[in-house]
């Protein structure tokens, strides 16, 4: 019952991905935030950034890279987090049972 | 050995950022606001608000740390999800790409607080390595990812369980609502740092939020979806220390 749910939850998540990709048409996705700057440039023609980012990933596949990276740091410590609850409380249901 | 590897993946870190400095640098596109985006006495104001929180933040953080040694895995395990979830852009149906915030999770099992520490790491890590958001612009992001949402996220968990909804829709409309609210507030900053000639901040937020707000509604959707997921899973193989966890919230974040 429950996997059946947790399946049911990743599906969901895929499909809200998806669907904008078949009913959206002529659009390339880009960020949100580069619209913004657009609207900033229409509200405030005259403003003009006054800080620089120090540093910036050469071109897209680079940022890609890097978004790659963060994903994985971050799946792989949540999956050893989960992987290491898991083993524990298996652990812990084995001992029950020897001692029974 | 821990110390080695420490050292190893500091090593990776700067080698990362030497080599970023290196490269030429081209047109930014920052996720929540862009470096050098915000006027200067609106970057200084989130800033000044934002740092009270993240003190008490690394104060909560130390508490609970010091009371249960063990919910440090837990504590990392948020900050990844966290971590994970503001990596992925998932397209849209306004035929843009955002990315969710993950911060809902850690709200609901620490309290609001240690989100905004745990968010700003994560923001941090964005501005320097992608320049995606800013330095300049961290206090204004992270008031909206780190402090407002997480703070909106456990507000409405809260509710929920009072009115005696069950626990899995109160975590998804934590989560989704604390999203959604992220990019609501990233629009009345920019709507506070930019007021329309005619219609005034009003008519900015409206011009913003159809930016930023509208793209996020499926996407926070989303998160919620994962949070419960994640849920799921923690509560299945450590449903006691879960619990624990939130009990010591209740004796005063």
């Amino acid at each position: 019952m429950k996997k059946w749910t947790n399946w049911l939850l990743v599906t969901g998540v895929v499909l809200l991905a998806v669907i904008p990709l078949l009913l959206v048409k002529n659009s390339n996705f880009g960020g949100s935030d580069g619209a913004a700057e657009e609207a900033i440039s229409e509200v405030a023609p005259n403003y003009k950034p006054w800080f620089a980012p120090l540093a910036e990933p050469p071109g897209s596949e680079t940022e890609s890279l890097l978004f790659a990276v963060q994903a994985a740091l971050g799946a792989g410590v949540v999956g050893y987090g989960i992987g290491f609850y898991r083993g524990r409380s298996e652990q812990r249901k084995k001992g029950e049972r020897d001692a029974a | 050995m821990r110390k080695k590897q420490w050292g190893s993946g500091l090593l990776a870190v700067a080698g990362f950022l030497l080599y970023l400095l290196i490269n030429e640098p081209q047109t930014a596109y920052g996720m929540h606001i862009m470096e050098g985006f915000l006027p200067v006495k609106w970057a200084v104001f989130w800033w000044v608000v934002f740092v009270p929180f993240f003190v008490l933040g690394l104060r909560s953080i130390r508490r609970i740390t010091k009371e249960r040694p063990e919910a440090k895995l837990m504590l990392g395990l948020a900050g990844a999800f966290t971590f994970v979830l503001s990596a992925l852009k998932i397209p849209s149906v306004t035929g843009s790409s955002s990315h969710p915030t993950g911060t809902g999770f850690g709200a609901i099992v620490f309290g609001p607080l240690v989100m905004s520490v745990l968010g700003a790491i994560v923001l941090l890590f964005q501005a320097l390595l992608l320049a995606h958001g800013g330095l300049t612009t961290l206090g204004a992001n992270a008031m909206s990812m780190a402090v407002i949402g997480p703070f909106v996220a456990y507000g409405i968990y809260r509710a929920v369980m009072k009115a005696n909804g069950s626990q899995k829709l109160a975590i998804f409309l934590a989560a989704a609502l604390g999203d959604l609210a992220t990019y609501v507030v990233t629009s009345l900053q920019l709507a506070l740092a930019f007021p329309a000639a005619s219609g005034g901040v009003m008519a900015s937020f409206l011009k913003f939020a159809g930016i930023f707000a509208i793209t996020q509604i499926p996407l926070a959707i989303s998160e919620g979806l994962l949070t419960v997921l994640v849920w799921n899973w923690l509560q299945s193989y450590n449903r006691t220390e879960l619990e624990e966890i939130q009990s010591l919230q209740k004796r005063g974040a």
